[in-house]
């Protein structure tokens, strides 16, 4: 079935089985390969992508309940809280294999969104559902609070 | 007797491979299993009213205390998932309305329907119950004054929580829980007749 669906700015119209999960279309179909895989069951936040301005694990949406929302990819990210994020991260040298990296990056502009200046614990509920098997932790946290910072002045 | 050697070695591996298979099979995929409920009209033969009330109560209860009802009427602020009951992962909590904190809401994963080739549960009220109507480790009883206290239902008497019970989505989901999940004893129509039964013969509540 054919289905048109707004991705970074874009309609694109896909013809793939209603139960096939946005990150898959994402990746095979449009070729945004920003978003990763991890588990595919919603556990480990590498497929997060941004609908509607909120963090979604791409992986856990079927087409067919899409409707006219918006989806923003690691590809089409763009003004303030975004510019901070990139250049916090540059400054902390978060990724180490990178594999989760788009999945953070999300995450945190979309919390920057939502509360200006996080706390720990802001931070901790919003992160802990994206898993980093190289434990960058400590900086992601750190370059959040950085691009808070950036953010308030 | 090298041979029987090797053949004992053989059938000892199997079998364990076996039983890894199978207790991996359950934890992902738990074999489908549902609890029956006797109907309401079972019960007209105790003649006495507040033993039939609390009767139907009891038997309703297999319902309220069953998994797909108590694991998002946690009383703490995080739901649990399974019929183990174990704490929902990732680590989420209740928030401020209920649907989440900022950065990781309900809807981060769950949406207007179950999605089974991902696994995961929805519906469009998908959300835990508020703290004043947590179930989690309260017996029978207690859950029974819960639900006849205006103060903690939302302000819903008994006539409202019946309607509630056999018309809410989001309750109606415990009998269409998904792939992979057991859903709720009997029907939700029996569950509605059970309490109905309850409230018409003075909802009377089984000892706290």
């Amino acid at each position: 079935m054919a289905y048109t669906i707004k991705i970074n700015g874009a309609a694109h119209t896909v013809d793939v089985d209603g139960d096939t999960a946005l990150l898959w279309i994402l990746r095979d179909v449009l070729g945004l390969t920003g978003t990763k895989f991890g588990c595919g069951v919603g556990q480990c936040g590498a497929c997060t992508v941004l609908m509607d301005g909120k963090p979604l694990r791409s992986c856990s949406m079927p087409i067919s309940a899409l409707a006219t929302a918006e989806i923003v990819t690691i590809e089409g990210v763009t003004g303030r809280e975004a510019d901070a994020v990139q250049k916090a991260w540059i400054a902390h040298d978060v990724p180490q294999c990178g594999y989760c990296q788009s999945g953070q990056v999300i995450s945190t502009i979309a919390l920057l969104k939502e509360i200006r200046k996080p706390t720990d614990d802001d931070i901790d509920l919003a992160m802990n559902g994206n898993i980093c098997r190289c434990g960058t932790y400590v900086r992601i946290r750190a370059a959040i609070h950085d691009a808070a910072r950036t953010l308030a002045t | 007797m090298r041979g029987s050697f090797l053949w004992v070695a053989l059938c000892v591996g199997a079998a364990g491979a076996l039983a890894m298979l199978v207790l991996y099979d359950r934890e992902i995929s738990p074999a489908f299993s549902q609890e029956a409920l006797r109907p309401a009209n079972s019960f007209a033969r105790i003649t006495d009213v507040r033993t039939r009330s609390i009767a139907l109560f009891v038997e309703a209860g297999k319902v309220l205390q069953h998994p797909r009802c108590v694991n998002c009427h946690p009383s703490t602020e995080r739901p649990r998932q399974t019929d183990s009951r174990r704490l929902h992962l990732p680590l989420v909590v209740r928030g401020a309305d209920g649907h989440g904190a900022p950065g990781m809401r309900c809807t981060t994963c769950h949406h207007s329907d179950n999605f089974d080739s991902a696994g995961i549960p929805g519906n469009e009220h998908w959300g835990l119950a508020p703290q004043s109507m947590a179930w989690e480790g309260r017996s029978l009883g207690q859950i029974c004054e819960q639900l006849k206290d205006p103060a903690r239902t939302g302000n819903r008497d008994l006539a409202a929580i019946l309607k509630h019970v056999v018309t809410d989505s989001l309750v109606l989901w415990a009998w269409s829980p998904g792939r992979g999940r057991n859903p709720a004893p009997g029907t939700n129509a029996q569950f509605g007749e059970l309490l109905r039964g309850w409230a018409e013969s003075g909802a009377h509540c089984p000892t706290p």
